[in-house]
């Protein structure tokens, strides 16, 4: 099957300053794919050029099956939403939704169709003759996704869309923007630092840093088998826990030995090979189970440091070997700083890395 | 393989007006003007080489020396004086005082006026047998004076009462705008430790108040080095050199005088005034924003 | 034991600083406001009556015979036409300028900040520069060059050269103006298909009205003020007012006629005065974005 974008080799460099390095990414039709990391990562220049406004330095992009690296971006059959919702200020949302259109010199009547159903489709209709200063924050926004809605193609770009928002209209426009994708079943690349918008809206995640994308999976296999050390710590709240110590292999079979920690790695499902040597342990919060002794499971002993209830849920931060891990629980927690408990560790959930942090 | 798009073909179009303006009218201009102080020209370009004689000539010239010597004088003063009553009035407007904006218009007004009408307001002011002077007499002080604008030694602080009368403004504007923008919060905290208003404004808003006052004095410094309307309207030069200036110097000879090569020698060595007055500032500058873009 | 009342009397509002505050105010606005007071009166005055050299009293009687010989009938030299023809060639010098520097200066600002094409800074930095460099050493070549295409003595040549000399200033402003623009905008205008002048004249412009303003009457009183280049380059029949006003006081023959005199000063200074009064916050707006520029 054809892929809906298709990026090549891509090269972005400032001067002598590479941005992004010989990347190359296919996304599907109907695809769902974010591209998350840190500010910085390159993640925006990406997006950028795919939407042409940002010159390439090598490789090509192409886009429902034309090569479109030195395509103008109205002639690239895309939508893009920006961060700061960018609209024309001093243009009515009707005006705002149908200047594209009326750049391209449509029809005014097929313009004036296409602002009606999209307006419909955002609620917005009732907002057509207002300007944008006149709007809230997420009525903004809309106004915003509707731009790139009405130009009717195939791909839409979406650059950090809700991050000027505040955290409940974000969780709003978060659903709503879910919604869209599956109605409209367009081509959806979605850039953000924030990992919870990342794991419930994509169907594949890009991590990148430096410009080179960690790991590409879905959201499940991003949270539940990270690539590296970067992915699992940039992944999760709170971070995943990480011992470090060495894989040592006494009598045939390897065991995790740190700081009086022997844990037996059986049962772990190694990618790699390994040989002895020094390795990282990482186990999620939520992979800890409390009553250690009871599940048959390797135990960590420690002392609670402080704890976090968050209403369904609750984080226990525990002191062990001089270093505070966390736990997550579900429910109400009776416990008080300074109980002691010894929480058992699933080696099937939990992740090893080697030296250079891969993972093993 | 794909050829490469010329990008933002139209945005190079359109700046061609002005990179024609930069590159022939301000760099060609000055080049000719240069080229043509190290000639003998008079009434007409010549293109005999004579080396740096005219500079020499420049500088044996008496009035040039004069017209050096006062428009430092006038500089001087005229910069300061602006800058300390523009602060005392930002700082006295800033006190919560009542008719705020009608005492703020009447300091700034001058500012809109140019510095013809200003030199003749003041030459009428100062005219020593219809003006001020004449007025306070028949009050009774039969001995009193101000003959500024006819006496030789006074005449330059007439010029610079005018000046300073008409820039005032713009320094209390910069300031004030300064004054405004520190937050309240420093006011309150400064309340708090005690410490007087005079000294909450020596020790606290002035430093703040730095790069704004220093642009607000640069902008002044640029204008007394092109001084020449306040002077023609006020004394034009008189009495005697009292108060030539080079900016004056220079147009006498280039259009009254026509010595070429003199007057273009003159805009030369008044140019590299600025370069050298402006560049350690400009370096200053370039380098902080350098260290900050680094750190 | 707890005190119960506060130490001391509540302060009044008016204490001695406060006094000393307004007698400083009240000095400094006589002083700026004197010379206008002194050029008003003056103008309303006969000449007899000034000859009595009281400066600062009020007219006897209202005699605004001044004025008209100001405006109809003052002497430059030989011919006596007034300040009238002035007033007019600054009108024909002045508003032509301004549009046409506003709107390149607009262009360059908007071209240099949202697109930045090559050499964008080089540009920028020498435009800087040449705004910094006096006039005079621009002068003469500017002549010449004028000259040769018949431009020197002519209306359309002192509005090119007012162009010229206001574009470094000008796109400096705006240039600022547009680097707070969003960059998103011009990049969403550009993925709806819109180009460099597209983009200029549907989005940028209509939100740099404000500045379009500002701009406008800092230029407009700049211009009207200028008496360097109008001397030099708009030739006899297009002298400005400051020039012709400059004509009129200080190379008269014989017995001064200080009451015209001061007439048609204040016939010069009215126009930038009164935009100055109608619109004093734009004024002010305009001055600060113009001095801080560093």
């Amino acid at each position: 099957m054809q892929s809906a974008v298709s990026i090549k080799d891509l090269k972005i460099a400032y001067g002598d300053h590479p941005v992004i390095e010989k990347m190359s990414i296919d996304i599907a039709p109907r695809e769902f794919l974010v591209l998350l990391g840190p500010s910085g990562c390159g993640k925006s220049t990406l997006l950028n050029a795919i939407a042409g406004l940002q010159d390439i330095t090598a490789g090509e992009i192409w886009i429902s099956g034309k090569n479109v690296s030195w395509e103008e971006p109205k002639d690239r059959g895309i939508g893009m939403v920006f961060q700061s919702y960018a609209l024309y200020p001093r243009m009515s949302i009707r005006k705002n939704l149908s200047f594209g259109l009326r750049v391209a010199g449509l029809p005014k009547t097929e313009i004036e169709a296409r602002v009606a159903r999209t307006a419909a489709l955002l609620h917005l209709d009732k907002l057509l003759d207002r300007r944008p200063a006149e709007l809230s924050g997420g009525q903004r926004q809309r106004v915003a996704i509707g731009r790139a809605l009405v130009r009717e193609v195939d791909v839409f770009l979406f650059d950090e869309p809700l991050s000027n928002l505040d955290a409940k209209l974000r969780n709003e426009l978060r659903v709503e923007i879910k919604k869209l994708h599956q109605n409209l079943g367009n081509t959806m690349i979605y850039v953000t630092h924030d990992q919870v918008e990342a794991l419930t809206l994509a169907d594949r995640i890009a991590i990148m840093r430096d410009g080179v994308i960690q790991q590409l999976a879905s959201p499940a296999e991003i949270y539940h088998r990270p690539a590296n050390l970067f992915v699992a710590g940039f992944i999760g709240a709170p971070a995943m826990n990480f011992i470090e110590g060495r894989i040592e292999r006494g009598d045939g079979r390897p065991v995790f030995v740190s700081k009086g920690l022997a844990v037996d790695l059986s049962g772990y499902c190694f990618q790699v090979a390994t040989s002895d040597g020094p390795a990282t342990l990482g186990f999620r919060p939520d992979h800890l189970v409390l009553d250690g002794a009871a599940s048959g499971l390797p135990t960590i002993a420690g002392r609670i440091s402080v704890v976090e209830p968050m209403g369904s849920e609750a984080v226990l931060w525990f002191d062990w070997a001089g270093q505070s891990l966390s736990l997550r629980l579900m429910g109400d927690v009776s416990l008080k700083p300074g109980d002691a408990l010894a929480p058992g560790l699933d080696i099937r959930k939990a992740s090893l890395f080697d030296a250079d942090g891969s993972r093993l | 393989m794909p050829i490469k798009r010329k990008p933002h073909l139209s945005a190079t179009f359109a700046l061609l007006p002005t990179w024609f303006v930069a590159v022939v009218v301000f760099i060609g201009t000055m080049a000719w003007s240069i080229r043509l102080s190290f000639t003998n020209s008079t009434l007409f370009p010549s293109s005999t080489y004579v080396g740096f004689t005219q500079y020499v000539k420049l500088f044996y010239s008496a009035k040039w020396l004069a017209s050096l010597q006062n428009v430092l004088i006038f500089g001087v003063l005229y910069v300061a004086g602006c800058l300390l009553l523009g602060f005392l009035l930002a700082a006295a407007l800033d006190r919560k005082i009542r008719f705020e904006s009608a005492f703020r218009t009447i300091f700034l007004y001058p500012y809109a006026m140019s510095f013809v009408v200003t030199g003749l307001i003041w030459q009428w002011m100062l005219n020593p047998t219809l003006g001020i002077q004449a007025s306070v007499r028949s009050l009774g002080w039969e001995t009193f004076v101000l003959d500024w604008v006819v006496n030789r030694d006074m005449a330059i602080y007439a010029l610079v009462l005018a000046g300073v009368w008409q820039g005032a403004g713009l320094v209390m504007v910069i300031a004030l705008a300064g004054m405004r923008g520190i937050e309240a919060e420093q006011w309150k905290a400064a309340r708090i430790d005690g410490i007087p208003v005079w000294r909450i404004y020596v020790s606290i808003i002035l430093p703040q108040l730095g790069p704004a006052l220093a642009a607000a004095g640069m902008l002044l410094a640029m204008g007394v080095i092109k001084t020449y309307d306040i002077v023609v309207a006020m004394t034009n030069g008189g009495p005697g050199n009292s108060t030539e200036v080079p900016a004056k110097f220079i147009m006498d000879n280039l259009f009254g005088r026509q010595n070429l090569g003199l007057a273009t020698a003159g805009a030369t060595v008044l140019v590299l005034g600025v370069i050298t007055a402006v560049a350690p500032f400009r370096y200053a500058i370039y380098m902080r924003n350098r260290a900050k873009g680094a750190a | 034991m707890a005190r119960l009342h506060p130490n001391g009397p509540r302060p009044t509002q008016i204490t001695a600083g406060r006094i000393g505050l307004y007698a400083f105010l009240f000095i400094a606005a006589l002083f700026f406001l004197l010379p206008l007071y002194t050029m008003v009166v003056t103008s309303l005055k006969t000449m007899s009556e000034i000859r009595l050299g009281q400066i600062f009293s009020l007219p006897q009687t209202l005699d605004f015979s001044a004025w008209a010989t100001a405006w109809s009938g003052a002497c430059m030299g030989t011919t006596c036409v007034g300040i009238r023809t002035g007033f007019w060639n600054s009108v024909a010098i002045t508003v032509p300028s301004v549009a046409l520097s506003v709107f390149v200066g607009a262009v360059n600002g908007y071209a240099l900040s949202l697109w930045r094409p090559r050499w964008a800074n080089v540009l920028f930095g020498l435009l800087m520069a040449g705004g910094l460099i006096p006039y005079q050493i621009f002068l003469y070549p500017m002549v010449r060059a004028m000259a040769n295409v018949s431009l020197y003595n002519s209306l359309a040549g002192i509005i090119l050269v007012h162009v010229i000399f206001g574009l470094p200033l000008v796109t400096l402003l705006f240039r600022n103006y547009f680097v707070s623009v969003p960059e998103e905008l011009c990049k969403a205008a550009r993925v709806d298909g819109a180009g460099f002048w597209r983009i200029f004249f549907e989005i940028m412009l209509p939100i740099a009205v404000p500045m379009v303003v500002v701009v406008s009457m800092l230029q407009f009183t700049g211009i009207w003020n200028d008496f360097l280049l109008g001397l030099v380059f708009a030739g006899r029949d297009n002298l400005p007012m400051t020039v012709q006003l400059n004509n009129i006081v200080n190379t008269t023959m014989g017995e001064r006629n200080y009451n015209v005199n001061m007439a048609a000063t204040i016939l010069t200074a009215i126009v930038p005065l009164a935009i100055y009064f109608l619109s004093g916050r734009w004024f002010v707006r305009g001055i600060a974005a113009g001095a801080v520029k560093g």
